[in-house]
C-alpha cells in the first residue's frame, strides 16, 4: 500500500491541485457561459451568428486534444510558454463554457415571453429585462443542467495529468510506476473522484434550494439516494432538449 | 510564428492509421454502449430489488467517476486477476462501459415516455412480459431515443484520444508519437481540426433526424 | 400626469383636455395569410375610458398589443399625442421607429395583462417599486411610498411582503394593476383583465378598475366580455368585426338600440 511519506508528498498535493483545476475552470466556464448564452439571444443575427459558431466550435472539439494543443502546439508556434496547469485550465474552461452556454441560452429562453411582455409594458430597456426579470428566473432552471456539467467537468480535470499537471490522478500513475502496484490506487482514485462529485452535487442542491427560494419557489424534495444527476429538461452535453 | 506543412504532409499516412483506429474503437464502443445501456435501463425496472439495487450503484459509480481513470483501471488492474487487453480493446470496453451509463438514462427516458396505456393494453392483451417489451415498448421508446443516442455517438468520438494514454495509436496516439519522433507540432493541430470536420457535421445531421423522429 | 424622469423632456406629452390622444391610421396588421386588422382607423380622445367589444379573432387584443408595442403593424401608423409610436420623423421622412424613441413615447402607456405577468421572483412591494426606480429614476422612498399607496388603493396595503404565487388570482390581478399605475400613465390598456380570474374574484378587480375610472382622469382602453362593466365606465363603445370597427358609440345607444345586424348577433349571444 502506499508510504505515508509518498502520500503526503504526492497525493495530498495532487488532490489539492483537483480540487484547483476544478474550481478554477469551473470558474471561467461561467465568466464565459453567460456572455456568450447571453449574446446567442441576442436580436442581430450576426451576434447571434458569431456566439452560436464559438459554441458549434467548441462542442465539436475533443477537449483533450485541444488541451493538448494548447500545451505543447501554441507555445512554440507563437513563441510564449505558461504552466501546464495554466493549459490545463484554459481547455477546460473554453470547452465547458460552450457547454455552459448552451444551458444559459435554453434557460433564457424558457423564460415565459409574458414576462418579457410585462418588462416591455412597463418600458424597461432591454438589458433592464435582461438583468431584473429574465436572469433572475432563468438562474434556478441553469443550477440543476450545471450540475451535471460540473461533474463532468470534474471528471475532465482527470485529463491534466496528461499533460504533466501533477493532480491526483497524476499521483495515481506515478505510484504504480513506483510501486508496480495499481489495484489500491486505482480504486481508491475512483472512489475520490465519486466522493467529490457526490460533494459538488450536494452543494449545488443546497444552492438550487437557495435560489429558488429567493424567487418565491418551493423547492422540490429530493432524498439523500435520488441518483446524483439533476433531472433537468437542457442536457448540455448532448445539446438535446430545452427550449429552442 | 512558424509552421512549417511539410511536417504536416508526412503526418498524413500516420494520421489515416489513426482515423481507422479511432473508428474502429468507436463502432465497437457504441455497439456495447448502446446494448449494454438497455440491460442497464431494463434492469432497473426489475421488481425484484436484488438486481435494481447493484445496477443503479454501479451505474452511478461508473457515470461519475472519470473514464481515464477507468481506462487505466482496465488496463494495469484487471489484468491481475482477469483479462490481459491491447490497448485498443481496453479502449473499447472502456468507452462502450463508460457510455453505456448514459445510454440507459436515455432508454429509461425513452421507456417512461412510452404512455401507461400501452402497457395497460398489452397486459389486456395478456402478451407475455417478453412480448410487451420486445414487440410493443421498446419500438416506441427506441425510435424517440435514436437523436439523443446519436449525440453519445458524438460525445465517444471525442472522448476516445483518451486511449491514447494507454498506448493506443488512434488520431491523438499518432499524433503524439509523430510530434515526438520529430520534435514538431504541427500533428496535434490536424487531429484537433479532424475531430471538428468530423463531429460537426454529425451534430447538423442529428438536429435534423431530431426534428423528424421526435414530435 | 406625466412621470418626472429626467429622460422625458425631449418629447412633449399629451395634454389631458379631451383632445385627441390615440390615432390608428390605416393600420393593417397580418399574422401569415389571417388579416387580423385591415385598414384599421379609429381615434382615443384623452381622459376618455374606450371599451372594444366583438367576437374573438376580431382584432381587439392586437390593438392593445400594437399600442404597447408587443408587435408591429405591417402598414399604417400609430400616433400616441403628437408622436408617432411606431415611425419616427427623421429629414422629414417616416421612418420606422427606434428602441430610445418607441422607449419615450411608450412611457405614455401603461398594461394590464390577462394573465397577471407579475414577476415571481419578486415580492409584491418589488413588482411595483422595480419599474418606476430602474425606468423614472425614482428614489426607492419614493416607489416605495408610491407603490404603497397604490396597494391600499387596491385593498391590499398588507401584502407587501408575498410572493405572488402566495396570492389569488384577483390579488394578483390587482396588483397588476398598481404596478401598472405606478408608472403613472396616461393611457391604462386592460387587455381581458378577468378572463383569467375564478367568477367570484372578478368583483373585487371590477371594483377597483370602476374606483380607478371614476376618480381619474387616465385614459382606458379595455378589451373585456364583462358588458356590464363596459357600460358602467365606458364613455364609448367600439364594436369589432373582421378587423374593422363596424359600430361605435355612447353604452346607452350600443347596448340598447345598436344598428349593425353583427352587433345584435354578437351582443345578443353575449348579454
Amino acid at each position: 500500500m502506499m508510504s505515508s511519506e509518498f502520500f503526503g508528498n504526492w497525493f495530498l498535493p495532487g488532490i489539492w491541485i483537483t480540487v484547483q483545476v476544478t474550481l478554477l475552470s469551473a470558474a471561467l466556464a461561467f465568466v464565459i457561459a453567460f456572455p456568450i448564452g447571453v449574446l446567442r439571444t441576442n436580436r442581430l443575427w450576426i451576434v447571434r451568428f458569431l456566439a452560436g459558431a464559438y459554441f458549434e466550435i467548441f462542442r465539436s472539439t475533443s477537449s483533450l486534444v485541444f488541451m493538448f494543443w494548447i500545451a505543447f502546439t501554441v507555445p512554440p508556434v507563437f513563441n510564449i510558454s505558461f504552466q501546464p496547469m495554466f493549459a490545463g485550465v484554459l481547455a477546460l474552461g473554453i470547452t465547458y463554457g460552450a457547454y455552459a452556454s448552451e444551458i444559459v441560452r435554453g434557460a433564457l429562453a424558457a423564460v415565459p415571453p409574458a414576462q418579457r411582455e410585462a418588462g416591455i409594458a412597463l418600458n424597461f430597456t432591454p438589458a433592464q429585462r435582461l438583468r431584473r426579470i429574465e436572469l433572475p428566473q432563468a438562474w434556478p432552471e441553469m443550477i440543476p443542467p450545471f450540475n451535471n456539467l460540473l461533474i463532468e467537468l470534474l471528471k475532465g480535470t482527470s485529463l491534466v495529468s496528461l499533460i504533466a499537471v501533477a493532480d491526483m490522478t497524476f499521483a495515481g500513475d506515478l505510484l504504480r510506476l513506483v510501486k508496480n502496484e495499481s489495484a489500491p490506487i486505482y480504486t481508491l482514485l475512483l472512489a475520490l473522484y465519486f466522493v467529490f462529485a457526490f460533494v459538488l452535487t450536494r452543494g449545488m442542491r443546497l444552492l438550487e434550494r437557495h435560489a429558488k427560494k429567493r424567487i418565491g419557489q418551493a423547492p422540490e424534495k429530493t432524498g439523500l439516494f435520488s441518483g446524483m444527476r439533476a433531472k433537468s429538461s437542457i442536457d448540455a452535453v448532448t445539446g438535446t432538449g430545452g427550449a429552442k | 510564428m512558424n509552421w512549417n506543412w511539410s511536417h504536416v504532409d508526412d503526418f498524413m499516412p500516420l494520421f489515416w492509421d489513426g482515423v481507422e483506429l479511432t473508428l474502429k474503437a468507436l463502432f465497437f464502443g457504441t455497439l456495447i454502449a448502446f446494448s449494454l445501456g438497455l440491460v442497464w435501463a431494463i434492469a432497473q425496472r426489475s421488481e425484484k430489488k436484488w438486481i435494481r439495487w447493484p445496477v443503479t450503484v454501479f451505474t452511478e459509480f461508473i457515470r461519475n467517476t472519470p473514464l481515464l481513470v477507468q481506462l487505466f483501471f482496465l488496463f494495469y488492474v484487471v489484468p491481475e486477476w482477469g483479462p490481459s487487453m491491447s490497448p485498443l480493446t481496453t479502449g473499447i470496453v472502456g468507452l462502450g462501459l463508460h457510455y453505456s451509463t448514459y445510454t440507459s438514462e436515455v432508454y429509461r427516458a425513452g421507456i417512461e415516455g412510452v404512455p401507461d396505456g400501452q402497457w395497460e393494453a398489452a397486459t389486456a392483451l395478456s402478451l407475455s412480459k417478453r412480448r410487451t417489451w420486445t414487440a410493443v415498448i421498446l419500438p416506441q421508446a427506441v425510435r424517440r431515443v435514436i437523436p439523443a443516442l446519436g449525440n453519445y455517438v458524438i460525445i465517444m468520438l471525442k472522448e476516445s484520444p483518451q486511449m491514447a494514454a494507454i498506448g493506443a495509436l488512434d488520431m491523438l496516439g499518432q499524433a503524439q508519437g509523430y510530434s515526438q519522433a520529430t520534435f514538431t507540432y504541427e500533428a496535434i493541430s490536424v487531429v484537433g481540426v479532424a475531430f471538428i470536420v468530423i463531429a460537426y457535421p454529425a451534430s447538423v445531421l442529428l438536429r435534423v433526424l431530431e426534428r423528424r423522429l421526435v414530435r | 400626469m406625466s412621470a418626472d424622469s429626467s429622460t422625458s423632456q425631449e418629447i412633449p406629452n399629451p395634454a389631458v383636455d379631451g383632445s385627441e390622444l390615440i390615432r390608428f391610421d390605416k393600420v393593417v396588421k397580418r399574422y401569415g395569410s389571417n388579416t387580423v386588422l385591415d385598414e384599421l382607423d379609429f381615434s382615443v380622445a384623452s381622459g376618455k375610458h374606450v371599451t372594444l367589444i366583438g367576437p374573438s379573432g376580431s382584432g381587439k387584443t392586437t390593438i392593445l398589443r400594437l399600442l404597447m408595442t408587443l408587435v408591429k403593424p405591417d402598414e399604417g401608423t400609430i400616433k400616441v399625442g403628437d408622436n408617432y409610436l411606431t415611425h419616427e420623423e427623421r429629414n422629414g421622412k417616416l421612418v420606422p421607429a427606434g428602441e430610445k424613441h418607441v422607449r419615450e413615447v411608450r412611457k405614455n402607456i401603461g398594461m394590464v395583462f390577462q394573465q397577471f405577468n407579475l414577476f415571481p421572483n419578486m415580492k409584491v412591494l418589488r413588482n411595483i417599486t422595480e419599474a418606476p426606480v430602474t425606468v423614472l429614476g425614482l428614489s426607492k422612498d419614493e416607489a416605495e411610498q408610491r407603490a404603497r399607496e397604490l396597494l391600499d388603493l387596491v385593498g391590499l396595503g398588507d401584502r407587501c411582503d408575498a410572493y405572488p404565487s402566495q396570492l389569488s388570482g384577483g390579488q394578483q390581478q390587482r396588483v397588476a394593476i398598481a404596478r401598472a399605475l405606478a408608472m403613472r400613465p396616461q393611457v391604462l390598456l386592460l387587455d381581458e383583465v378577468t378572463s383569467a380570474l375564478d367568477p367570484e374574484l372578478v368583483a373585487g378587480v371590477l371594483d377597483v378598475l370602476r374606483d380607478i375610472a371614476h376618480t381619474t382622469d387616465i385614459t382606458m382602453l379595455c378589451v373585456t366580455h364583462e358588458m356590464s362593466f363596459a357600460r358602467d365606465i365606458s364613455d364609448q363603445v367600439l364594436m369589432f368585426d373582421s378587423g374593422r370597427v363596424i359600430e361605435s358609440g355612447t353604452p346607452e345607444k350600443i347596448f340598447t338600440e345598436p344598428e349593425h345586424e353583427r352587433t345584435r348577433e354578437f351582443l345578443s349571444a353575449v348579454l
